[in-house]
C-alpha cells in the first residue's frame, strides 16, 4: 500500500470507505478493483473512451478549496468539506485524483441507471429467445441488475435493417444496436481499417459499412466479442448452440508465434467457437479470425483417425511397434515439428539423444500483419530452441534430410506433422526411407510412410507453448480425441522407453520436473502447474543473435540484432 | 404607434442593417468607417485588446452567456501548438434570427471583428462555420472575403503588417447540432458532428484538431469590435453591470409586429417589448405564453408571480411582464435569454400541440450519441404526437416529466439538456392542458404535426 514507488496509489472514498487505488486509473477500473461493478457499454479498457452509453454515471466530489487562496474548506469538525458535482460525472472518463469521493449506490446513480436502460430497451427489439447473444448479454445483465423492471413504453419501436451482411463473417442487427461505437472503435484504434460508421441520426442512427467497403479485416470477428448486445453475430456461430451450455477451457491460438491467448467453448465433445482471453501482455482482448476456424480442423475430412502399417489399418499398439522396429538399429532422423508443445519437443529431443539420432526442423512463415498474425506461423518454435532440439533459426526448407539421405547419415526417419514433399526434398529421394509419420493430418508423407501414428489437435491434448515474446504459455484439454487415441507425449514416451531403460513417464507434471531440473536451462525451477494464466515470462536473451521472423508488432518489438563485426 | 416612453432601440451591431442606402459591399462598410479598429488593433498588443474585452465584461450571445474574455483566458498559449478562431454561424435554435441579418447586411463587421479576435489570440488560421440553410448568407461572406482579402483586411501581411490570418467559410450539412462548439468542432474536421465529453476536451485547449481554439457567436464577434472602438470601460457602461452590451432580440409569435430589435441590455421589459415596440398582441387575442429564449429555453405562463432575490440581492416580484430583457432577468425566474429568440403564444395555441412541434424538432435534431437525449427525445415526440392524434392518456403528463428528467443532466452536452427542458416547463406550467388531453379524447389536432 501508499506509494511504493513502481505504481503509486492514491486513496479515494468509495462509497463511504477509503480504498487505496493506482493513480491515473479511471473510476471504473478504481470501483473494479474493490469489487464494486460500474456498469457500462461503451467503455473498453482497451479502446478510446468515448463516453456515449451514459451507463456508468456515478457521483463524483473532490475536496473542497478556496477558489481565491486554495486554502481547503473546512466543515465545522475541522474536516475537509467535498465538493459534490450537481450532475453525475461518466465513470470511464472520470480519473481518480488524491481525496475524490464517489458514490456508486446513491440515490442520483441508481435513478440515472434506471433511466438509461429504459432509454436503451425502448426501441430494442427485445427478442432475447431468438437472439444468439442471450444469455451473455449485457443489455440483459443490466437490466436485470440495474434497470426498473417493467416498461412505460407504448408507442412504436423504431425499424431498422435486419440481418445484415457486413461483411464475410459479420452479421448485424441494426434494431439490437445500441450505437456504442466499440465496433467502430476497433477497427479505427487497433486494425486502422475504418470501415464502419453510422449514419442517420438521433435514435433512427445506424451502424453500417461505408459504402462500398465491408468489414472483412481479419479481425472483423473481435467486433462481435466487443458488441455487449446482440448487434453484431458471428456467421459462423450464429444459431449453433446457446452459448449456456458452452463449456470453456483455456487455450492457446496455434495460428502463428504472437500466441493468443483464447477460450474454446465446447459441448459434448465438440468445439462450437473460439474466442479470445484478455492477456494486456500478449494480445489485449483480440484475436485474428483466420485463428478462430482452426477449431474446424478438429473434425476435418483428412483427419487421420487411425494407424496404419503400410497402409493398412492397424491397432495403436501394433503400429507402435512396427516403428520400432522399422526404426532399430538404424541411423534415424528426426524431423520436429514448431507446432509441438514444449513437453513434446523435450521427450522428442531426449528421443533423439537416445537414437543418436539427426535432427531436422523447419519454420512456417507468411506474412506479418503487424498485430497478433506473425510471420512465424507456427506457436512454439522457441520451443524447440529453448528445449534444446533445435540450436539454429529454421528456414522453410528441409533440403538437408536429402543431403543426409545420400550420404546415409540417415536410414530411416521419424516425422512429426510435417510434410516433406513440400519442404524442398525430393519424393524420388525419401520414398527408399523407412518413415514413421505421427501426425493429426493427411498430406503427402503420410501417403509414403510405412508406419502411420495418429496424434492429437492441441485442443485434444494439454502443453504450452512459448510465443514471440519468450512467454511460455499452457494450454488445457478442451475436447476429447478420436476414440483409442493417445496425446504425443505418450507415444513419444512410449518409443523412448522402447530404446531405453531408464522409464519415461508422459505425466506433464512429470515431465516439468525434468525441464525444470538443469540449471542451464531457461525453464529452471518452472513446473508446468506454476505457469500462470497470463503466462510466464522466459528469459529468451540466449537467441537474440538468431534472426527472428517476426516484425514490430502488438505488444512485441524485436530484439536488436546482434551487429556484424 | 410608438408610445413616448417606450424605450428605444439602440442599435450598435445591427446600425446600418435596414438602412436602404446601405449594402454589404466592402466599399459602404469603408465609406462608414470599416476597418479602422482593425487597423488600431493591429498596433495594440494582443493581450491588451484581451485586456479590454475582458473588461467590457461582454457575454457570449450565442446562448450560454458565458463572458467572452474569460473564454479568451483559458486559450492555452503555452503549447506551441497553432491556434484556431471559429465564428459559430450555425444558427439554428428555433426563434433566432439575429446573425443571419448581420452576415446578409453587413458582412464585413463580422469580418472586422474576426480579425481583431484573431489578433488578439494570435490565431493564424480563421474560420466561418455557416449552417448549411444559410447559402445566401455563405455567399455573401465568400464575396466579402474576397474583398477584404483584396484589400489586405485578412489573409496574408493584414493591412501591411507582419500579422497573417487566411479566413475560410464553411458550411454545414443541415444539423442543429453543430452548433454546439465541440460537435461543431468535430463537423470542421470532416467528422459526423457528435459532441466530444469535457473533460478532456475543452476547445481552449483542445479544440480543432486538438489544438486550442476559440469558437464564439457572430455577434459575440461583432461586439469585438464595437468594444475597441470606444473602450472596454465604457462599453461596460452600456446596459447593466453584468449585462453589458447590446442584444438583439429575435421576436417570433403572435404579435403585430414580430422581427429584430437591438437593445441595450436591461433597456426594456418583456411587457415593453410585447406590447409597446411589437405593436402588442393580435386583435381580440391574450397572452398565453412566452418562451424567452429560443425553444429551448423554459416556458414562461402569462399568469405566473416570479419572486426572489436578483444576484445583487434586490428582491423581486414580477408579472411575466416586467421581466427585464437581459442575460439575468429572464434567467432569474427561472429561464434564460439563450440566443435571444422571443416567441410569443397567444391563447389560440394549443400547448399540447406546441409542446410536439418542439420535441419534433429536438427528436429530429438529436444527434444520437448518447442515448438519454437520443432515445429520450424521440420517446417524448412520440408521445406528445399520439397525444395530439386522439390518444392521449391520463399518465402521460407524468410520463413526459419523467423522462424529461431522466435526460437531464446526464448527457454528454447541453444539447441534450436543451431537448429536455422544454417539456420540464410545459409540463409545470401547462400540466391542466396535457391532463384535457386525455378527457377529451379523440379530438384532431387543430395543426398538422411535423
Amino acid at each position: 500500500m501508499g506509494t511504493n514507488g513502481k505504481s503509486p496509489s492514491v486513496t479515494i472514498n468509495l462509497d463511504g470507505k477509503d480504498v487505496e487505488v493506482p493513480s491515473g486509473v479511471n473510476i471504473i477500473e478504481a470501483a473494479a478493483i474493490h469489487g464494486t461493478e460500474v456498469p457500462h457499454y461503451c467503455y473498453h479498457p482497451q479502446l478510446s473512451i468515448a463516453g456515449n452509453c451514459r451507463m456508468c454515471l456515478v457521483e463524483m466530489g473532490t475536496p473542497m478549496r478556496d477558489r481565491g487562496t486554495g486554502q481547503a474548506v473546512l466543515d465545522e469538525h475541522g474536516i475537509q468539506k467535498i465538493g459534490w458535482i450537481p450532475k453525475p460525472v461518466i465513470g470511464c472518463g472520470t480519473n481518480v485524483s488524491p481525496g475524490m469521493h464517489v458514490k456508486t449506490k446513491s440515490k442520483m446513480v441508481t435513478g440515472s441507471q434506471e433511466g438509461i436502460m429504459e432509454f436503451l430497451l425502448v426501441n430494442h427489439p427485445l427478442d432475447c429467445p431468438i437472439c444468439d447473444q442471450a444469455g451473455e448479454c449485457r443489455l440483459q445483465e443490466f437490466a436485470t441488475d440495474y434497470g426498473r423492471g417493467y416498461s412505460r413504453y407504448v408507442e412504436r419501436k423504431n425499424v431498422k435493417p435486419k440481418r445484415t451482411r457486413l461483411g464475410p463473417r459479420v452479421t448485424l442487427d441494426d434494431e439490437r444496436c445500441i450505437l456504442c461505437s466499440r465496433c467502430i472503435r476497433f477497427c479505427q484504434e487497433v486494425v486502422d481499417d475504418d470501415v464502419l460508421g453510422f449514419v442517420d441520426r438521433g435514435s433512427f442512427s445506424t451502424l453500417t459499412c461505408f459504402p462500398g467497403k465491408e468489414l472483412s479485416n481479419n479481425y472483423s470477428l473481435n467486433t462481435v466479442d466487443l458488441c455487449p448486445v446482440g448487434a453484431l453475430t458471428s456467421s459462423d456461430f450464429r444459431f449453433k448452440m446457446r452459448v449456456w451450455f458452452l463449456k470453456e477451457s483455456t487455450s492457446i491460438c496455434t495460428e502463428s508465434s504472437a500466441g493468443a491467448n483464447t477460450l474454446i467453448s465446447s459441448r459434448e465433445g465438440e468445439i462450437y467457437r473460439i474466442t479470445p482471453r484478455r492477456n494486456d501482455l500478449v494480445n489485449d482482448s483480440w484475436m485474428p479470425d483466420s485463428g478462430r476456424e482452426l477449431y474446424k480442423l478438429v473434425k476435418s475430412d483428412n483427419r487421420i483417425t487411425s494407424p496404419t502399417i503400410s497402409g493398412e489399418v492397424s491397432s495403436l499398439s501394433a503400429a507402435m511397434s512396427a516403428a520400432v522396429d522399422l526404426l532399430r538399429n538404424k541411423k534415424v532422423g528426426i524431423v520436429g515439428s514448431c507446432r509441438s508443445s514444449v513437453e513434446e519437443l523435450y521427450l522428442l529431443n531426449k528421443l533423439a539423444k537416445i537414437l543418436k539420432a539427426k535432427k531436422f526442423l523447419r519454420g512456417h512463415f507468411g506474412e506479418d500483419d503487424g498485430i497478433l498474425l506473425s510471420a512465424d506461423r507456427t506457436p512454439n518454435l522457441r520451443g524447440a530452441l529453448a528445449t534444446g532440439f533445435f540450436t539454429k533459426y529454421p528456414t522453410e526448407s528441409l533440403a538437408d534430410i536429402s543431403v543426409a539421405v545420400s550420404k546415409s547419415q540417415v536410414e530411416a526417419l521419424i516425422v512429426i506433422g510435417e510434410d516433406l514433399t513440400s519442404s524442398g526434398i525430393d519424393s524420388d529421394i525419401i520414398e527408399g526411407v523407412p518413415t514413421v509419420y505421427l501426425g493429426t493430418h493427411a498430406n503427402a508423407t503420410f501417403e509414403l510412410a510405412n508406419v502411420v501414428i495418429p496424434t492429437l489437435t492441441s485442443f485434444e491434448k494439454s502443453g504450452s507453448f512459448i510465443n514471440r515474446n519468450f512467454r511460455l504459455q499452457s494450454f488445457k484439454q478442451s475436447v476429447p480425441g478420436p476414440a483409442g487415441l493417445l496425446p504425443d507425449l505418450h507415444l513419444i514416451a512410449s518409443l523412448i522407453n522402447s530404446f531405453n531403460e531408464v522409464k519415461q513417464s508422459a505425466d506433464l507434471a512429470e515431465v516439468w520436473k525434468q525441464i525444470g531440473k538443469p540449471h542451464t536451462s531457461v525453464f529452471k525451477g518452472l513446473s508446468f502447474s506454476q505457469i500462470s494464466s497470463e503466462g510466464t515470462q522466459l528469459n529468451g536473451s540466449k537467441w537474440d543473435g538468431l534472426l527472428f521472423a517476426e516484425k514490430e508488432a502488438l505488444h512485441y518489438t524485436p530484439a536488436p540484432q546482434l551487429q556484424e563485426a | 404607434m410608438i408610445k413616448k416612453n417606450t424605450p428605444q432601440e439602440r442599435r450598435i451591431i445591427l446600425k446600418h442593417a435596414d438602412d436602404p442606402n446601405y449594402s454589404n459591399k466592402i466599399s459602404c462598410y469603408k465609406k462608414n468607417g470599416g476597418y479602422k479598429m482593425l487597423k488600431k488593433a493591429l498596433k495594440m498588443k494582443p493581450e491588451e485588446i484581451g485586456d479590454e474585452v475582458m473588461k467590457s465584461g461582454v457575454r457570449g450571445r450565442g446562448g450560454a452567456g458565458f463572458p467572452a474574455g474569460m473564454k479568451w483566458k483559458f486559450l492555452d498559449r503555452k503549447s506551441g501548438k497553432p491556434i484556431y478562431l471559429i465564428c459559430n454561424a450555425d444558427e439554428s435554435e428555433p426563434g433566432t434570427f439575429k446573425d443571419r441579418q448581420i452576415m446578409h447586411k453587413d458582412p464585413h463587421q463580422l469580418i472586422e471583428g474576426m480579425m481583431i479576435t484573431a489578433y488578439a489570440i494570435q490565431a493564424k488560421q480563421a474560420f466561418i462555420y455557416i449552417r448549411a440553410e444559410f447559402f445566401e448568407g455563405a455567399r455573401i461572406l465568400e464575396q466579402a472575403i474576397t474583398e477584404a482579402k483584396e484589400k489586405k483586411f485578412c489573409g496574408d501581411n493584414i493591412l501591411g503588417s507582419t500579422y497573417s490570418c487566411d479566413l475560410v467559410v464553411h458550411r454545414g450539412a443541415g444539423a442543429y447540432i453543430c452548433g454546439e462548439e465541440t460537435g461543431l468542432i468535430e463537423s470542421l474536421e470532416g467528422k459526423r458532428p457528435n459532441p466530444r465529453i469535457k473533460p478532456p476536451y475543452f476547445p481552449a485547449v483542445l479544440g480543432l484538431y486538438q489544438c486550442p481554439t476559440i469558437v464564439n457567436n457572430v455577434e459575440t464577434l461583432c461586439n469585438v469590435k464595437h468594444i475597441l472602438e470606444i473602450g472596454g470601460e465604457e462599453f461596460s457602461k452600456i446596459g447593466k453591470p453584468n449585462n453589458t452590451g447590446t442584444r438583439i432580440w429575435c421576436v417570433s409569435g403572435q404579435v403585430q409586429k414580430p422581427g429584430y430589435y437591438e437593445f441595450e441590455c436591461g433597456a426594456l421589459t418583456l411587457g415593453e417589448m410585447i406590447y409597446d415596440v411589437c405593436g402588442g398582441l393580435l386583435p381580440g387575442r391574450t397572452l398565453k405564453a412566452v418562451i424567452p429564449g429560443g425553444s429551448s429555453s423554459k416556458i414562461l405562463r402569462a399568469d405566473e408571480r416570479f419572486s426572489g432575490k436578483l444576484k445583487d440581492g434586490t428582491e423581486f416580484d414580477w408579472g411575466i411582464e416586467d421581466i427585464p430583457l437581459d442575460f439575468d432577468g429572464p434567467a432569474s425566474v427561472g429561464s434564460m435569454s439563450g440566443s435571444g429568440g422571443i416567441i410569443i403564444m397567444d391563447d389560440t395555441v394549443d400547448m399540447v400541440e406546441a409542446m410536439a412541434n418542439i420535441n419534433a424538432f429536438y427528436a429530429h435534431e438529436s444527434c444520437g450519441q448518447c442515448t438519454p437525449c437520443r432515445e429520450g427525445s424521440l420517446w417524448m415526440r412520440k408521445i406528445t404526437k399520439r397525444m395530439c392524434e386522439g390518444d392521449a392518456r391520463e399518465e402521460d403528463a407524468d410520463l413526459l416529466l419523467s423522462v424529461a428528467n431522466q435526460i437531464e443532466g446526464r448527457t454528454i452536452c447541453a444539447f441534450g439538456e436543451a431537448a429536455a427542458w422544454p417539456t420540464q416547463s410545459f409540463i409545470a406550467k401547462f400540466r391542466n392542458e396535457f391532463e384535457e388531453k386525455a378527457k377529451n379524447g379523440s379530438k384532431k389536432a387543430s395543426l398538422k404535426l411535423i
